[in-house]
């Protein structure tokens, strides 16, 4: 099957407006005649409910979560990104669209990030005009900070919760379409499959998660925006209950998944401190404005942080990036720190930490202003790890965090199966091989307020569709084939629980498929994932049964997909001999240890397709043009 | 400090709505003070899950203090003894060995239990559905520092807006009454500019709707505030007071 990314002719800043201007639209009054299916309430399906809603199309979404409200984008701290150049530091559409690209070492499509960049502004004025209470300045107008991989500080922020207060902002306004009768709420369902009838996405199947009922829902045209699958390694900053389960569910129905291996390790968590350990605790990226990394000079200095002298400490940051120095991009930030700890560095209880000191900003502009930004980021850390971030230095270790893959889409955000759309953090589209900070946010809203409404219209306006009902094969099929997996999983009636295999993955995937990767690791970890795939369909425990709120067996089905998953992220970080951003092979490496990217072999996108249980994915190839930017060497130096 | 203690935990068991609960004994052992509290129930769920007995349900996601989905009531006092603390964000540290602990859901008229320590907080939804927005469709609007909002309004409104809505102020109010919530989305909205010109139906809309609900009244006992794990001020219901006056008396159609 031929890739097609239906990129728009033009000129790079042309190509949307044209774009527009050519794809075809539904009549007004004809958009109630179409049922849209969106999955997932986070920032891009939240959005995208609303925006479609507010055109008039009858818009069923559905969420795992007792209310969307609690999507895992609520989590968010940091902030969003916009060129707005508010603070006339030579911002612009044009430079938030190459940071972007460059920040993603050159493996992101270049019309979709310039997009991007255009659209960002809109989002902010709407943001702004739903309520969302954006940090201001005194005299009243929005105010900026920085964020990593970027010179310019655009970054729009509401304190420590930036994620919480715009996704309550696409909350409220998906509510008044709830109010207004075009929006029906489906909370505390899990999808467990696609249906798809002559070759189009038309339908899904979803567990209640309170009675066990397998429900399908049927529509013209289904919006999947469900977020990444960090979890497949146990401990991330993810929330608890975000899976690969339904983008799975949609590759094995023919939707290609684009670079798999692509995962972002944030520098800044919280330390993981014992085996009970349930997720990881991201400390926003904006604590590097002001923030110092360092760790002491001498390896197995085992003093405590305060009796360093600074002629002891290794600003490693600010001594190798010079013009960047603490913002460099994560993935930078990330293997620098592991390399200090493997050099026997790093500091606290296990040694693999590193501090992340607020003396100096403290001592520069009072604790009051240092409170003021970042007060309750430091309140939690000070929850969690019972030490005052006011006095000593923070302890930070990187975790996993994000997953630039995602379900391959085309410039519509269609993935491989016609009807099926993809937004958000669950698609593969914009980030490249590194998100920067502040951009999933960006990315998330923009596909949800201002692009899905224009390309699904493009869509439902040429399909033919006919009316389906309920007893159509290919929905029973897909409804039976999901009952029936429940059932395995109560079936198995092992002795080893859910949990007990989620960490066994979880490690194998960290230690062989995460900062850092080698060939010989990868081929270890594809065989040992295999073996724990096998035992877990001989041995898992799921206790109660499908008829009641079961959390153990909405866990189970999710492992089992990440038993999968997990193998063909293995196979496409085989297939990349090269190493870009957080793919990181050790044997492609410039002599400073940076990323050593082969733009002659792998300037592409990797979709796999599916090809049954027992059969190797076909991998297929979207090349990546770059016209507008030279293909370089990152350096942040 | 000790480094792990060992508890007795009484826990509300209850199969489904419609099934009558009771209370349950449990003991954890080697409970390490670095855990949450929420991590704490894990262990114990593994436990049971292996001598093959149904784990205990409750609700949680971010185990960040900010979805708002985890809570119980711990001894008495909804997300336990912490202030400012959600339940997924408190920490074995703040117990001794041996204490005894009494956990049970949210206990209130408008949060029928689903199971265990879940209920369902539908009813904070309605009230949102009944006014909790600003009417603005995606493209129409202005340029974002076309209307300077004062610092200080923005802040306030921020403080408001964040409520997690994990009701447990309806939990701590002996009356279970849902006014902080109700009052905390319509300060966030009424404190800023683009919020002003729906206020008075926003007020109306949502007290009323939070009314027919079956929440109860408040009496200003004040438990609400105390326990709110976002620290939002009853000050926003003395706001939401004064909106809903201006707003019924200037009301044409009551
Ligand atoms: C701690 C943290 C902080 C972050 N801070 C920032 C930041 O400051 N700036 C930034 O730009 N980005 C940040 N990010 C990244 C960003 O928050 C996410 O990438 C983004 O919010 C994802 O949004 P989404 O809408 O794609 O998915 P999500 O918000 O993850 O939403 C997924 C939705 O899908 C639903 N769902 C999932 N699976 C199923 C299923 N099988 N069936 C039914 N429903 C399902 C869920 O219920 C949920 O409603 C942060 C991430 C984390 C973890
Ligand atoms: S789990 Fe999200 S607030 Fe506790």
């Amino acid at each position: 099957m031929e890739l097609e990314a239906k990129i728009p002719k033009g000129p790079l800043p042309e190509k949307w407006d044209r774009h527009r201007f050519e794809l075809k639209l539904v009549n007004p009054a004809n958009k109630r005649k179409f049922d849209i299916i969106v999955v997932g309430t986070g920032l891009a399906g939240g959005s995208a409910s609303a925006a479609l809603a507010e055109l008039g199309y009858n818009v069923k979404t559905f969420c795992i979560q007792d209310s969307p409200r609690r999507a895992h984008s609520i989590a968010a701290q940091g902030g969003i990104n916009a060129a707005k150049n508010y603070t006339n530091e030579g911002d612009s559409i044009w430079r938030l669209f190459y940071d972007t690209v460059k920040g993603g070492d050159f493996r992101a499509r270049e019309a979709n990030v310039y997009r991007l960049a255009q659209i960002s502004n809109a989002i902010i004025d709407h943001c702004t005009a739903q309520g969302v209470p954006f940090a201001r300045e005194y005299g009243g107008l929005l105010a900026n900070r920085s964020f990593g991989g970027a010179q310019v500080a655009r970054t729009f922020y509401a304190r420590g919760q930036t994620g919480q207060q715009l996704l309550l902002g696409a909350y409220s306004a998906m509510m008044r379409q709830v109010a207004a009768g075009r929006v029906r709420m489906f909370p505390r369902r899990e999808m467990l499959d696609l249906v798809v009838v002559d070759g189009r996405a038309r339908g899904i199947v979803v567990r209640s998660l309170l009675t066990g009922e397998m429900e399908t829902h049927l529509g013209h045209a289904v919006v999947l925006a469900t977020g990444g699958y960090g979890n497949v390694y146990f401990l991330s900053t993810n929330a608890m209950s975000s899976n690969v389960t339904a983008a799975f569910r949609c590759y094995k129905r023919g939707a290609f998944f684009a670079n798999p291996c692509f995962t972002q390790i944030h520098p800044t968590c919280i330390p993981v401190h014992g085996t009970y350990q349930s997720k990881l605790t991201l400390m926003s990226e904006s604590l590097r404005n002001d923030g110092r990394v360092w760790v002491p000079l001498q390896a197995g200095d085992r003093r405590r942080p305060g009796d360093i002298p600074e002629s002891e400490r290794d600003y490693y940051l600010e001594r190798r990036y010079p013009s960047f120095g603490n913002l460099v991009p994560r993935d930078v930030a990330s293997r620098a720190a592991k390399a200090m700890c493997d050099a026997g560095k790093g500091v606290g209880e296990t040694g693999l930490a590193v501090y992340l000191d607020f003396k100096d900003a403290i001592a520069r502009d009072g604790r009051a202003v240092i409170e003021k930004k970042y007060g309750n980021l430091f309140q939690m850390y000070e929850k969690i790890t019972g030490e005052d971030p006011y006095e000593t230095p923070m302890m930070i270790y990187p975790a996993v965090h994000y997953t630039m893959g995602g379900l391959w889409v085309d410039y519509n955000l269609m993935s491989t199966v016609d009807g099926l759309f993809v937004l958000g953090e669950a698609n593969f589209s914009d980030h490249g091989a590194n998100r920067l900070g502040a951009s999933a946010l960006m990315q998330g809203l923009a596909d949800g307020y201002f692009i899905i409404p224009y390309t699904i219209g493009g869509y439902l306006a040429t399909a033919s569709l006919e009316s389906l009902s309920e007893t159509h094969p290919a929905v029973q099929e897909a409804k039976a084939a999901s009952v029936q997996r429940i059932h395995a999983l109560l079936s198995v009636n092992g002795r080893r629980t859910v949990d007990d295999f989620h960490r066994e993955l979880g490690r194998i995937m960290w230690d062989y498929c995460g900062m850092s990767r080698n060939n010989s690791g990868l081929e270890k970890a594809r065989e040992r994932i295999r073996i724990l795939r096998g035992e877990f369909w001989e041995n898992v425990k799921v206790p109660e049964g499908n008829e009641t709120l079961n959390q153990s067996l909405e866990r189970a089905g999710r492992v089992a997909d990440f038993l999968e998953f997990a193998e063909l992220m293995i196979i496409d970080a085989l297939a990349r001999q090269e190493s870009c951003g957080g793919h990181f092979n050790e044997a492609y490496q410039t002599p400073d240890n940076e990323a050593l990217r082969d733009d002659a072999q792998f300037c592409h996108v990797a979709a796999w397709e599916y090809q049954g249980d027992d059969r190797e994915p076909a991998f297929h190839k979207e090349p990546l043009v770059f016209e507008n930017v030279a293909l370089a060497q990152r350096s942040y130096k | 400090m000790k480094k792990s203690i060992s508890l007795t935990l009484k826990v509300w068991r209850q199969a489904g709505s419609t099934e009558k609960g009771s209370f349950e004994t449990y003991a954890v052992k080697d409970i390490s003070t670095d855990m949450s509290f929420l991590e704490m129930l894990d262990v114990l769920n593994e436990d049971l899950t292996r001598e093959g007995k149904p784990p205990i349900a409750f609700d949680h996601d971010c185990r960040e203090g900010i979805c708002g989905m985890c809570g119980a009531v711990v001894n008495g006092r909804p997300h336990g003894p912490e202030k400012g603390t959600t339940l997924c964000q408190l920490h074995m540290r703040h117990f001794s060995d041996n204490d005894e602990l009494v956990i049970e859901p949210w206990r209130s008229r408008a949060f029928p239990v689903v199971k265990d320590l879940v209920v369902d907080r539908s009813p904070l939804e309605r009230i949102i559905i009944a006014g909790g927005y600003i009417s603005v469709n995606t493209g129409s609007a202005p340029e974002a520092n076309s209307l300077p909002v004062p610092q200080e309004a923005a802040e306030k409104a921020m403080d408001a807006a964040a409520c997690i809505g994990c009701g447990a102020c309806v939990a701590a109010c002996p009356n279970g009454s849902a006014m902080l919530f109700t009052s905390a989305k319509i300060s966030h909205l009424a404190l800023l500019p683009q919020g002003r010109p729906e206020a008075a139906r926003r007020a109306i809309g949502m007290v009323q709707e939070m009314d027919r609900l079956g929440f109860g009244n408040c009496s200003n006992i004040t438990e609400c505030q105390v326990e709110c794990p976002k620290e939002v001020s009853i000050s926003n219901i003395a706001r939401l007071n004064r909106e809903f006056m201006k707003a019924w008396l200037a009301a044409d159609e009551k």
